[in-house]
């Protein structure tokens, strides 16, 4: 019980951080992308705000060895770059540049959903699970590609 | 370049905000802030993994609430669409299949990938940047989409 009220006192401080910055408002955002036009560059507070406060408090909680209320920490362990991270920066930037909504911004304006908001994020549904089921199905592919592998060398 | 409707008190405010909750996530779940990958992790569910993430997109859609109810900013009424329907399916489909395959958005790389020191999350942020800000030129400038 406890952990999913922890989950929803911080969904919640995420949502009102994102209301209260501006990133709700698609105009200010594409105002924020729009650096030879009219630049609105208030966006830049709102990275360099939630990046010094979280920078400063991450190296202490990581510091821990477990969560508090949880086994372990589950951050990403990765480090090198590839092809994928690449293409996928490209398609989401263009992608939040057309509309001025990145996934944050489009969850909390659902608390005063109009059509076009209910638009962007049945958009936003369909091309994840689509891209999820199609990523789950190749990276089955990779691995039984790798037993094969292995039997063969193994033979 | 003219600079319109500066706001950095609220901006710093709201982000100060943004990274405290991803600290408290951290701190008391061990897992990261990301909203792409709390979201995918509801939309093809990842098994035994499920309620924390719901409760956590609630929590953004009540932050939003509260915003309303005691008026901390501009009214929500007058926000508007940037472009019409048919392209807003065109950007959400493309930050959803953007963000899964990129395994992250704004807050996942952004903010609690740079805080991490990640490269990967450098470089990502970068892109997405990069890419955003070219698709705006190309859209408002040079008049196409």
């Amino acid at each position: 019980m406890m952990p999913l009220i922890a989950a929803l006192a911080a969904g919640t401080l995420f949502g009102l951080g994102l209301a209260i910055a501006g990133m709700i408002d698609p105009a200010k955002v594409v105002n924020f992308l729009d650096i030879f036009g009219t630049w609105d560059p208030s966006l830049a507070f709102v990275m360099g705000g939630g990046l010094l406060v979280n920078a400063i408090a991450t190296p202490f909680i990581m510091r821990r060895k477990t969560p508090i209320l949880a086994e372990f920490f589950r951050t990403p362990t990765k480090h090198q770059v590839d092809k994928r991270l690449i293409i996928g920066g490209v398609l989401f930037g263009a992608g939040w540049g057309i509309g001025g909504y990145c996934p944050g911004p489009m969850l909390t304006s659902l608390s005063f959903a109009n059509s076009d908001i209910i638009v962007v994020v049945g958009a936003y549904i369909v091309g994840t699970f689509l891209a999820r089921t199609m990523l789950r199905a190749w990276e089955r592919d990779q691995q039984a590609q790798a037993q094969r592998d292995q039997q063969s060398c193994v033979e | 370049m003219e600079i319109v409707n500066f706001t950095p008190v609220p901006a710093f405010i709201g982000g100060a905000l943004i990274g405290l909750s991803a600290a408290f996530l951290l701190l008391v779940k061990g897992r990261v802030a990301g909203i792409s990958g709390i979201a995918g992790g509801i939309i093809l569910p990842e098994k035994g993994d499920v309620p924390w993430r719901i409760l956590f997109v609630l929590g953004l859609v009540l932050g939003g609430l509260i915003y309303q109810f005691f008026d901390l900013g501009p009214d929500v009424a007058l926000i508007e669409a940037q472009t019409d329907k048919g392209m807003l399916i065109v950007a959400g489909l493309l930050v959803g299949i953007g963000t899964t395959v990129g395994t992250g958005c704004t807050s996942g790389h952004g903010i609690c990938g740079l805080a991490r020191r990640s490269p990967r999350s450098l470089v990502a942020t970068l892109t997405f940047m990069a890419s955003a800000m070219v698709t705006v030129f190309v859209v408002r400038h040079l008049g196409g989409a």
